[in-house]
């Protein structure tokens, strides 16, 4: 019996196909203005017996197709500990919310926090101000990591911060030192929602944004210990769903 | 509904305005209340005096000021109602539950301040609440910073505040400062009714008061019930209707339809499967029409069983006792069960924290939902020792306001609190 996750974030949509608790397949794509489309094509090209859906858009295809859904909270709790089996602590920098979930030793979730409505601290804001500074997100992270001073942003409000991108920029502040102070930022925001946390190993950080090499050293310096990122971090919550998928216990 | 246009125009109402105001009500009632599914018949009534909220009891308070009597509006569960009743007037929790007006109010308070707020300065600023253009007091009270400044520029715009001092602390200077407020209040209603406070008319307005308050305990303790035989929607509009609805006629209403839900338990029958995940809401008041998180959560499966909201038991949970046999020892007895309301608003208050878990035991909560409206500081602040207080019991805290912006976030999150819950 093969089972398929399938996450709507407000980004990507990303599709996991497991068997028997074994990944077989994963797909990516872009959510755009069409994500129903997107979510048919990831269910024809990775027929399932079960299907399970999280995230953001969830409760689109619960509409469209009938399908189970659970939020991406629960979803990552189950995707992390397939990774790491002795994770009590997920990090997500999401595209709209960050979050940190907190779990059992039996791998439930035990809490969790979300960021506010706004922007600031989410992948979103990553994704505006690379660019503006004219990086690709992929190159964003090393290149930020080549900065040799340390400069600070005084806002983390999206809309502040990119007019204070401007002026460094006019003042002539190297772009990498710029990015830098970018990544801090978030990092910052992030790290203070999970000190509100006991924190407790192993902390693993999922979602794309774990590509990230210079987010990821950020927080082991910020939170003073090692952090965990799985082979392909941004299809935590796909898995987890599939996982679900397959033992149909909700 | 029949015509209102002159009713509205008369009483100064932006006409415009308030047509948008009632066909997003209109719609926000019909796709949130009358697409639930099990609704007790009784229910019929409330969604006819929603129907009917800005028509058939605006026409009826008209006609009760023709015939002389007061109206006097209120912002807080503080306010001795009795004592607006034994005068014989018009007693109105005043509207405060939409995002309204918000740029009109934006140009007296800052925007950085609570939707309830917002909203009160707004209904009035954008000529869309009928009940403010109705009333010949309004009264305040110093329960919050926002609130308390706000009266001063409400004062400026309306001209008819009066204002309450709540004192911040329950020892016996704050008790006689209370007492002497309620006395105050009691001369203020005399000299706008032109009518004298008797221990009889006292006594008459205590017994409509705990009539009202006994109606919405039966409410509240049914709700008790596995499988719910009302849903959280319907009792939270039950509980917003009572602030405005005709005292007599609440009462009535409401115990037919408690008649009605203990017939539901008797026979197992419920909105909600037996089973369902039960949560408690509490914190910050709703006002009509803010049905937002009920709404979520209710339509995430589970089922709300109980409000600790000023709009729910804070409004109800002590009755007045109505054995004196002056009416100085009735304002003492008034001044002593006002004061003894759980409000954020005092330090210590300890007694809410017992209060939520009593109402979680009683009514076989689940978990708690700690409801804050964003810029509500002292609800905000006590959230942390409720959770604390709550020991074991699943807890979540929330901020929001009356958009819909942060719908899907908060979605979300009560989801995954169900998820923990079960």
């Amino acid at each position: 019996m093969k089972a398929l996750g399938i996450d709507i974030g407000s980004r990507y949509i990303k599709g996991a196909l497991v068997e028997k608790g074994k990944w077989l397949d994963f797909q990516r794509a872009e959510t755009s203005f069409d994500p129903l489309e997107k979510c048919d094509q990831m269910l024809t090209e990775m027929p399932a017996d079960r299907v399970m859906a999280t995230g953001y858009g969830r409760h689109l295809l619960e509409v469209h197709a009938d399908i189970k859904t659970i939020t991406e909270i629960k979803a990552f709790a189950k995707g992390a500990r397939a990774f790491f089996s002795n994770c009590h602590t997920i990090l997500d920098i999401g595209g709209q919310d960050t979050k940190v979930i907190a779990l059992n030793d039996q791998g439930n979730v035990w809490k969790f926090e979300m960021n506010d409505r706004c922007a600031a601290g989410t992948g979103k804001f990553l994704e505006i101000m690379a660019t503006n500074l004219g990086y690709s997100l992929e190159e964003f992270g090393s290149r930020a990591l080549t900065a040799h001073q340390e400069i600070q942003l005084s806002s983390m409000c999206t809309v502040f911060a990119e007019s204070e991108v401007v002026s460094l920029t006019a003042k002539g502040v190297a772009r990498e030192e710029i990015a830098m102070a970018i990544h801090r930022a978030i990092i910052n925001r992030v790290a203070s929602m999970a000190k509100r946390f006991l924190l407790q190993d192993e902390v693993v950080f999922a979602g794309g944004c774990a590509h990230n090499p210079c987010l990821k050293a950020l927080l082991e310096q910020n939170l003073r210990r090692n952090i965990r990122v799985g082979s392909i971090p941004e299809m935590t919550g796909a898995l987890g769903a599939a996982l679900f998928a397959e033992e149909d216990g909700i | 509904m029949a015509d209102y246009t002159e009713m509205w125009r008369n009483l100064g109402l932006n006409l415009e305005n308030h047509a948008g105001l009632l066909a997003v009500l209109n719609e926000g009632y019909k796709n949130i209340y009358l697409s639930q599914k099990g609704r007790p018949r009784g229910m019929e009534y409330f969604d006819f005096v929603i129907s009917e909220v800005h028509g058939l009891r605006i026409k009826e308070i008209t006609e009760a000021k023709q015939a002389g009597r007061k109206v006097v509006g209120t912002f807080c569960v503080y306010v001795p109602e009795e004592i607006v009743l034994a005068a014989d007037g018009v007693c109105i929790g005043l509207c405060a539950g939409a995002e309204v007006g918000s740029d009109e109010a934006e140009k007296f308070i800052p925007r950085n301040t609570c939707a309830l707020i917002k909203a009160f300065m707004g209904f009035k600023l954008a000529g869309l609440c009928p009940y403010i253009e109705l009333t010949d007091l309004i009264v305040g009270e110093t329960t919050c910073d926002g609130k308390k400044k706000a009266y001063e520029i409400f004062q400026n715009i309306t001209g008819k505040v009066y204002v309450m001092e709540i004192p911040n602390m329950k020892n016996d200077e704050s008790k006689r400062l209370w007492h002497g407020e309620v006395v105050k209040f009691k001369e203020t209603v005399e000299a706008i009714t032109k009518k004298t406070i008797t221990v009889e008319n006292l006594k008459r307005g205590a017994s409509l008061a705990n009539g009202k308050r006994r109606a919405l305990q039966r409410l509240s303790r049914l709700r008790a019930a596995d499988p719910a035989p009302i849903s959280g929607l319907d009792a939270l509009l039950i509980n917003q209707v009572s602030f405005y609805d005709d005292p007599v006629r609440f009462t009535q209403m409401t115990d037919k339809l408690c008649a009605e839900l203990e017939e539901r338990i008797k026979q197992g029958f419920g909105v909600a499967s037996k089973g369902a995940r039960r949560v408690l809401i509490s914190g910050s008041p709703m006002a009509i029409p803010n049905w937002k998180l009920h709404s979520i959560i209710e339509g995430a499966g589970a089922v709300v069983v109980g409000e600790e909201s000023c709009v729910g038991e804070r409004n109800f949970r002590d009755l007045l006792d109505e054995n004196f046999s002056t009416v100085d020892e009735g304002l003492g007895k008034m001044a002593e069960r006002y004061l003894e309301i759980d409000c954020a608003c005092f330090t210590p208050n300890d007694e809410r924290l017992e209060n939520i878990k009593s109402m979680t035991q009683k009514l076989h909560a689940d978990g708690v939902i700690h409801y804050a409206l964003q810029f509500c500081t002292p609800y905000m602040m006590e959230a942390y020792k409720v959770e604390k207080a709550l020991g074991r019991i699943p807890f979540m805290r929330l901020e929001t306001d009356y958009s819909m912006e942060d719908v899907g976030q908060l979605k979300t999150r009560v989801e995954a609190f169900l998820e923990m819950v079960k």
